[in-house]
């Protein structure tokens, strides 16, 4: 976070030939505060207020208890579901905290300064083909008979699109798709972490004797902890709300690839397929309990919110 | 979704955002004045000059554009829109919004699927069923009656209709005569035939195929047509499955034959992969009416030349009466909402009975009977075909019926647990149960009894 506070504080040589009051000035942060938390109470708060509302009363707005939730546990769908989401989380996850710091670290210690660029600008790349459009790539990318790495798929033994996706590789499959998505602006701005260590103590560390393995593992990782925990955050939040890549792949498979993969695609079932918009708002209740959880353990053990 | 984590986390506020404020609006619509009806359910205040809006897919542009020309004194306002298919549901999704906002409804909707009257026929939540009721005056029973028997069997709920079928997709054996003559062979006449001469082809002449498997519509050519009972529908929300009879078990058995030989492909006909594999090489295909379009006489597709492609009628099994299943057929629903009710009726009825649509434009078989008898000749007339389609006319009325359209989806059932399996190798005799459960289990969510 320093980098945010350190751009967001007024560089001390600009001239001060502001006229206005600190009132009107106050007033001038306040109605540009207004923006954000006016659409943030509309789009944020609010639906999250009423979905707790609604996970606990029926369709006709009578009191439910804990009816909604005894329901979606029962569902035959739910465990599946949570297994899906989980064992991807844990693969997407570590792929990425580890990934995505040794590039970023490689990336960084790369001296030429054209080919560091390049090489943020390739990561970064895939990151900038909105959401729906990546999975479409990948839908060819993984059908040996239109992909472009055809002989890699069929060294894997799979000659037709079914076989690819088949229910056991689904998790993977999304995991590298998430990934080499997501990646690319992660380590954009791991790099920026990097940048903001200071030369000095990479400078001491060095005529201490430190090779860049060394400088890697005892100063840029400590340091890059925070960062890391945040990537973390971050992507728990989005991961656990999977949704688009198997709702597209669902259709493009016709169905083989179930369209209740996920849990997010459940509570969509439920509210626009059976009409109960109160089991829906009952997962996505879950759903935050859950990253809530998850989040506040990546804030205790990655120190996110200790002061330097 | 995977986008940096800010746009994401952006986008779920966003969606949800916007599902809060359509929410809040539905709170502010009203009901307008309903009476009793004289139709069987209540109606809206009536106005004969009210314009009407449509729903309809792309493909039944066609269809609303016959009509404006045929009566340019109705008023249309049309919207294009998915036509609920390939499982999008759409159109029930839709319906539902519009029912918590008390307002909106199109007068007059297109559905691809044969399963939309098992809840457009039934009020949720406490809101007035979706479709009108129409065999209680709306439509004339001469049109009604005029159907082919047992068309209009995924529209009916406990006797009543609620919807008029647009086309039929009866299950034929499609099969190719040029390659059938060169190779010796005579066409089946039975299922125990048809397996033998499969299990002929993978010897003599491998390559060649005789069906396919890897479609989700797969269960409704081969399990439909061979009368197992995997989805017994016997009420609004009751229905009977046992996929471990005689009768399943024999279906199951004889693929598990041909998938095995190669002359039963578990790949979907609408792959680039098959099209890339088959092309040339589909002897026979037991498929539904609308596969000649689709796959046969279609340059994208296998593009079988003319004068090759012929049909013959659905097979029995040994010392059976012939049955037959059904892919899919679209169905016209009436808004039971509808503020002009007579210029929605003659909509749907000129959809779905006219010369100038269904005959001259449609390209899938007429549920109409006097309309299908027109259209085949038409299409014979085309030279296309190598036999006559005198068949297609003998399967319409032979589609089994103990194979019901409840609210849930056979086919996306299927997809998910059986094709992966299969495609893995994994004998189709062994998976009934596992089907059975599968059916069970998306029965039971969507509130149905099974036994």
């Amino acid at each position: 976070m320093t980098m945010l506070r350190e751009a967001a504080r007024p560089t001390d040589g600009r001239p001060r030939s502001s006229s206005r009051s600190p009132r009107s000035r106050h007033a001038m942060s306040y109605l540009f505060v207004a923006g954000y938390a006016l659409l943030a109470v509309a789009f944020g708060l609010l639906p999250v207020v009423y979905s707790i509302f609604l996970a606990f009363t029926t369709g006709d707005g009578g009191f439910a208890g804990v009816a909604n939730f005894t329901k979606v546990f029962d569902d035959f769908r739910f465990l599946p579901a949570v297994g899906h989401v989980a064992w991807f989380l844990v693969i997407w996850l570590a792929g990425l905290v580890v990934l995505v710091t040794v590039l970023a670290i490689a990336v960084h210690a790369v001296r030429v300064r054209w080919l560091s660029r390049t090489l943020r600008l390739v990561f970064y790349l895939p990151g900038a083909v909105a959401g729906a459009s990546s999975v479409l790539l990948w839908l060819f990318v993984l059908d040996p008979t239109a992909s472009p790495v055809a002989g890699l798929l069929r060294l894997f033994g799979f000659t037709s699109f079914n076989q690819v996706i088949a229910p056991a590789n689904l998790p993977p499959i999304f995991a590298i798709v998430a990934f080499w998505t997501g990646a690319g602006g992660w380590i954009v701005i791991m790099y920026g972490a990097l940048n903001n260590i200071s030369p000095e103590v990479i400078e001491a560390a060095r005529i201490d004797g430190a090779g860049p393995v060394q400088i890697a593992w005892r100063i840029q990782l400590p340091l890059l902890r925070k960062w890391i925990s945040y990537m973390g955050i971050m992507s728990l939040a989005a991961g656990t709300q999977l949704f688009v890549e198997p709702q597209l792949l669902s259709q493009a498979s016709n169905a083989i690839v179930p369209n209740d993969y996920s849990l997010n695609q459940l509570a969509y079932l439920y509210a626009f397929q059976q009409n109960d918009f109160n089991a829906a708002a009952a997962i996505s209740l879950l759903l935050l309990l859950i990253a809530l959880a998850l989040s506040a353990v990546f804030v205790t053990r990655g120190g996110l919110f200790s002061r330097d | 979704m995977f986008r940096t984590p800010r746009a994401g986390r952006g986008h779920r506020w966003a969606g949800a955002g916007a599902l809060t404020l359509a929410l809040a609006l539905a709170g502010c619509g009203h009901d307008a004045g309903t009476s009793a009806g004289s139709y069987g359910f209540p109606q809206a205040a009536q106005d004969d000059k009210a314009t009407i809006t449509i729903w309809v897919d792309a493909d039944r542009s066609g269809a609303v554009d016959a009509f404006k020309k045929a009566n340019p004194d109705v008023k249309l306002d049309v919207v294009t829109y998915d036509g609920s298919a390939n499982g999008s549901n759409s159109f029930r999704t839709k319906m539902q919004l519009f029912d918590r906002a008390g307002s909106g409804w199109p007068d007059v909707v297109f559905s691809s699927q044969n399963n939309d009257a098992a809840w457009a026929s039934q009020g949720s939540n406490g809101k007035q069923a979706f479709a009108a009721v129409l065999n209680q005056g709306l439509v004339p029973k001469a049109t009604l009656d005029n159907f082919t028997a047992g068309a209009l069997n995924p529209c009916t709920v406990e006797g009543k209709v609620y919807c008029l079928r647009n086309d039929l997709a009866q299950t034929v054996l499609w099969y190719n005569k040029a390659l059938l003559t060169q190779f010796g062979y005579t066409l089946p006449t039975t299922w125990e035939e048809y397996q033998a001469l499969g299990e002929k082809v993978a010897a003599e002449h491998p390559g060649y195929i005789v069906g396919a498997a890897g479609d989700a519509f797969t269960p409704e050519i081969y399990f439909w047509a061979g009368k197992c009972q995997a989805n017994g529908i016997t009420g609004p929300k009751s229905v009977t499955v046992n996929t471990g009879s005689t009768e399943c078990k024999r279906v199951a058995g004889m693929l598990d034959t041909l998938i095995k030989n190669g002359t039963t492909p578990t790949v979907s006909v609408f792959t680039p992969e098959f099209v890339q594999k088959y092309t040339g090489k589909v002897l026979l295909m037991p498929g539904p009416a609308w596969y000649a379009g689709a796959i046969f006489n279609n340059p994208q597709s296998l593009n079988v030349p003319k004068g090759q492609l012929g049909v013959a009628a659905p097979l029995p099994w040994k010392g059976e009466e012939p049955a037959t299943g059904n892919v899919g057929g679209g169905t016209w629903f009436i808004s039971s909402h509808s503020k002009n009710l007579k210029a929605a009726e003659k909509f749907a009825e000129f959809v779905t009975t006219a010369d100038d649509y269904q005959v001259n434009l449609a390209p899938g078989y007429p549920a109409y009977a006097p309309a299908a008898d027109k259209w085949i000749k038409k299409q014979e007339s085309s030279g296309y075909y190598a036999t006559d389609l005198q068949p297609l006319l003998t399967a319409g009325k032979q589609i089994w019926t103990g194979w019901g359209s409840g609210i849930f989806s056979q086919e996306a059932i299927w997809a998910k647990t059986v094709t992966p399996a299969i495609a893995g190798g994994k004998s189709l005799v062994d998976l009934l149960p596992e089907w059975q459960t599968a059916i069970k289990n998306q029965a039971q969510v969507d509130g149905y009894t099974v036994t």
